[in-house]
Parts: C-alpha cells; structure tokens; sequence
C-alpha cells in the first residue's frame, strides 16, 4: 500500500518536473505546422528548418563560442585564485574568498544590469564579448569554489616536493597541481559551459546584433509557436544533458588515490 | 662547531610558541642522523628548516659551508622524503623518479637509464611503467626515496617515513633503508619517535624534547648514559630514583651507587632488575610479552616509586606475588636534573 502510494507520488514528481520536456521534445518531432495535438510525426521536418535557418545556426555557432571561451577563462582565473587563495597566507583571505563567491547570490539580473550601465560608462558596446564577460562573472565563483574544494594539505605536500626537486612555480603549476586537479579542472569547465549554454538574461543584455542562441530563440517565440521552436529549444536540451552528464561523470568517479 | 652540516643556534617560532629553541647540531658526511622525539618536541620543525621549507627566525644553516639560511628548497643539495610520500598521482612511476632530473633538463634516455638504476637500487625494477595508486604502502615509500635520491644530494632528509607502515614492514624497510644509505654514502636525517627504530638505524641520534636537544651521541652511548631524565625515560624506559650525595656516592632507597658530586637521581634500566637477592617487593602488574616479562614492582624500600622490571619470560611471577630482587649497579646511570 504505501509502496505503491510512494510509487505514484514519485510519477506525479518526475511528471511535474518532466512532461513539459517530454512534450517539448515530442512536438519538435510534429509533421504539421502547429505543435499541438494530435501528434503528426515522428518528422525530422523541423529540425531541418533550424539548421536551414541562418539566424538560429550562427546563434548556436556564437553560443557555442561564447561557452567554450568564457568557461575556458572561468576556469583558469578559478584555478588560479583558488591556486593562491589554497597555498598562501594572505591578510584577509577569507574575506577574499567570501567576496570571490559572492556573485553566486546575486541573481543574474542584477550582474547583467550593472554590467550593463557599467559598460555603457566605460564605452564598451553590446557584443559578444560583452556577454562573455557576464558569463565569466557568473562563472568564476563556481569554478573557484569547485577547485579550492579539491586543494588539500596533501596536494600541497606534492607541490612541496615538486620544489624540493627544482621545479619552478610555473613548472609545479602545470607539471603538478594543474594535472592533479585535473577532474575538478574539467568539471569546472563543464559545469561553467552547462550555465554558459543556456543563459538567457545577460546574454539578452549585453548583445545586440550578433546574439546567442537562447536570445535567438526568445526572438523566435515572439513569432508564436510552432515546432521550429521546439526543435531548437530540443537541441539546446539535448546538449544541456551530454554536458551536465559530462560533469557528473568526471566529478563522481573514483578519484585518484 | 663545524661538520658536514652544521645548525647553528637555530630557533624558530609558531605564534608565540618556541618550537626550536636554540637548537646547534653537527652532521658528519655519509653519516646516519636520527633526530627522536614525541610529537611537539621539534623535530619535524628542525628538518623542514633543513630541508628549506621554513625559514627560521634565528640562526644559521650551513651545509657543505655554504650558508643555506634563507636559500629554497630548490636551490639547496638536500632531498626530502615525505611522510605521505607525496608521490606524483598523474604520473607513472618513472615520471615520479625522474622528475627531478627532468627539472635539471637531462635528455631523456639518459634519465630513464638512471632511473631504471635507481629503481634496481630500491628493489622495484619492474615498476617503471605503474602508477603510484598500484603500489602498496611499502613500494610507494621506496619510489618517494628513489625520487628523492636520483637528484644526488648531499643529504637526505626523512621526515617519519616509515610511520605509515605496518611493524613487520617497518622493520624489514628499516634494513633496507640502512643497506642503502651504506651504499650510496649520502648523508641522512631522519625523524622519528620510534626509539626501537632510532636505535636500529642511527650512527649518531638527536634526542630532542621541547624544542631542544635532550643529548645526542651513538645510540649505545645514548642509551646507557642518557644525560637527562628525559633521555633516560624516551630512549627506552628507566624508573629514576632520588638519592643525596655524601662521599663520592649516591645514597638512595634502593643503596648507594657510585656517581658524580652533580648527581641526584639514579635511572635505572628494567632489564638491570634482576629476580633474587637484598630487596622485598610486591609485584603490581606483569604482563607477559613473549620474550620477557614487563613487571610493575611495589618495593618495600621505595613504595611510592613504581619500579620496571623485565624478568626472563621463563621465571614464574604473576601479578600479586612476592618477591625478592636486586639491581645491577654498575650498569645504572646518574643524572643532575
């Protein structure tokens, strides 16, 4: 009785949680010109319309750009910070490493205007680059917290006997630490592109001729519905899971003994 | 004071702690140095400021007559061998031993040539291509002591590394080290609070207690004349009994024994009480250990001093019993303090 009770319960959560994907997914794959039932497909009719649709296709090529370059820079900066922050005694470090964090609380929004005004002070245009910046700001805490979770005493005894043996600063950072982070290295990457990927507001803020794809896709829907949407909305889905699964994989397995 | 490696006056402090306390010590070439003390005697603290990850606050290093001070671990002709033995994870284990060389820029065929050597050294010829996590315990710490050994320095420092041993392993590694000290002729330091250990590998040991140096000397020297109460009681144990000098001897409960006009106690060793002769005692524990038997004696003549006894494992004393004993004089120690 209650095991099927908590049986029900357990659909009626995942069902919440899954069928507007569910749905999503499955009208991406409608033959007709409305996502709306009855069911028509399976067609691959939409998903031929995106990749046929200029607009979309350089959203995803600068999304793509724009998650790989920023999430590469979060994690060197986070890596580094966490480099210095981990192994040297500094006035006020954990005042640092608090203030370092902090973006992690303030709602994308607010870093998306402040950079917004910021940057129209200081000149800068909406761009790419611009956005980019964002990503990097919403980003680096979490890589940082990520890695300087990874840094123990012993890591540091390693790199102590790295120096005793003639390395450099620079030879230990990229010939030991850098490797022997190397999960917590990856999965910040990862999980910075998971974010990266799919932001909406700051991206939506900061550019404005050549956007990424959620602000492409934002367009779109101002049109209304149809399965084009879908299709598109599919596709970042589906790269979102290969991501987030990539990150899991790496920060869960066994980890070096 | 001049040697091999000499620490000259050396004191260094965590906070407000002293944790080296006006420390000099003189290494001779080639020569195996055991620094033995409980935790927080120092002696950790002496080798990291060897090694030159500590920099103390006063004082001076000098090491082959170079002064050594304030120079990185890097630049000075020391090795270190980790207590966790800190080996390189993501590398195999001839990328571990020859990291050294590489940092030097010697060409790779002839460092895999030496490593290979020095892995024959250490007893792991077939390991060059495994990785740290494949090894067990023992292997990995002869892997840490390669590494620490192919960059030729002229003195090896050992910071507990046999502490993560099992005893019969401990044992056994605690040979090995010795054979391969003899062999390459390179000077060591090594720490531990293992007396057993001290006694089985040191040519000269350290004992230190509180940041200073207790005394120091072969260990045979060391143990059968400690010249402190704390040397007579870490460098294997001693009951210490007070007496008071008059006429060129110690006069105590336990008799008068010849001493210095500076002596007020005796230390005397377990294994110096014998069973049978001038003294009545109750035994107040015995716990039979194999090869002897470890006897807590109450002595009518000194109640209120729990005197050690080892007696041979074959004699029949139980706990309670009553007993007669004697002390071999000529081998007990006087000490000042």
């Amino acid at each position: 009785m209650t095991r099927s009770l908590a049986t029900i319960y357990a659909a009626l959560i995942y069902g919440f949680i899954f069928l507007p994907v569910a749905v999503l997914v499955l009208f991406s794959f409608q033959a007709t010109l409305f996502p709306i039932p009855p069911f028509t497909g399976p067609s691959l009719r939409w998903y031929g319309a995106v990749l046929g649709d200029s607009r979309l296709t350089s959203g995803l090529f600068n999304s793509v750009l724009v998650a790989v370059a920023t999430s590469a820079i979060a994690t060197l900066l986070g890596f580094l910070s966490a480099w210095g922050l981990a192994r040297f005694h500094l006035p006020g470090s954990a005042l640092v490493r608090g203030l370092i964090t902090m973006p992690l609380m303030v709602s994308y929004l607010i870093i998306g205007m402040g950079l917004l005004i910021f940057f129209n002070w200081a000149g800068v245009p909406k761009s790419l680059i611009a956005a980019g910046i964002g990503h990097v700001v919403i980003n680096l805490p979490l890589c940082f917290a990520i890695i300087y979770s990874q840094m123990g005493d012993h890591q540091a005894n390693i790199e102590r006997a790295a120096r005793d043996l003639g390395a450099g600063e620079l030879q230990v950072l990229t010939l030991v630490t850098a490797p022997m982070l190397w999960p917590a290295l990856f999965a910040s990457f990862f999980l910075s592109m998971t974010f990266s990927w799919d932001e909406f507001v700051i991206a939506f803020l900061l550019t404005r001729f050549d956007t990424t794809l959620p602000v492409e896709i934002w367009s779109l829907l101002r049109a209304g519905l149809n399965p084009k949407t879908n299709a598109v909305g599919a596709l970042v889905f589906g790269v979102s899971i290969v991501l987030a699964m990539v990150f899991e994989l790496v920060m869960f397995r066994k980890r070096w003994a | 004071m001049t040697g091999f490696v000499t620490v000259d006056k050396v004191s260094h402090r965590f906070g407000t702690v002293t944790v080296v306390d006006a420390v000099s010590l003189a290494i001779a070439a080639g020569s195996y140095t055991v620094l033995l003390g409980p935790s927080g005697s120092g002696k950790t603290t002496l080798l990291s400021i060897l090694g030159g990850f500590l920099h103390p606050g006063q004082g001076r290093v000098l090491i082959k007559g170079e002064d050594c001070t304030l120079m990185a671990p890097a630049k000075r002709p020391t090795a270190t061998v980790f207590q966790d033995y800190a080996l390189f994870p993501h590398m195999t284990i001839g990328g571990n031993v020859g990291f050294g060389l590489r940092m030097k820029g010697v060409a790779r065929a002839e460092r895999d040539t030496k490593v290979q050597d020095m892995l024959a050294l250490v007893g792991l010829a077939q390991a060059f291509d495994k990785r740290p996590h494949q090894l067990s315990g023992g292997q990995r710490q002869r892997v840490a002591l390669a590494r620490a050994l192919i960059v030729e320095p002229a003195v090896l420092l050992l910071d507990e590394p046999l502490g993560a041993l099992d005893l019969k392993l401990r044992r056994q590694m605690q040979d090995e080290l010795k054979a391969i000290q003899k062999r390459v002729g390179t000077a060591f330091v090594h720490v531990t609070h293992d007396q057993e250990e001290a006694m089985a590998l040191a040519d000269h040991v350290v004992v230190m207690n509180q940041g200073r140096i207790e005394d120091q000397g072969p260990p045979q020297r060391v143990y059968e004349r400690p010249a402190t109460r704390f040397t007579a009681t870490f460098m294997g144990e001693s009951t210490i009994i007070p007496g008071v000098f008059s006429d060129g001897r110690l006069r105590t409960a336990f008799g008068d024994f010849p001493a210095p006009a500076t002596a007020r106690f005796m230390a005397i060793r377990p294994e110096h009480v014998k069973l049978g002769g001038e003294f009545d005692a109750t035994v107040a524990d015995a716990v039979y250990q194999g090869s002897f038997v470890r006897c807590t004696l109450t002595a009518e003549a000194a109640p209120e001093t729990p005197l050690l006894a080892r007696f041979d494992a074959g004699a029949a004393v139980n706990t309670g019993d009553r007993i007669r004993f004697s002390i071999d004089r000529s081998r007990a120690c006087s000490l000042e303090d």
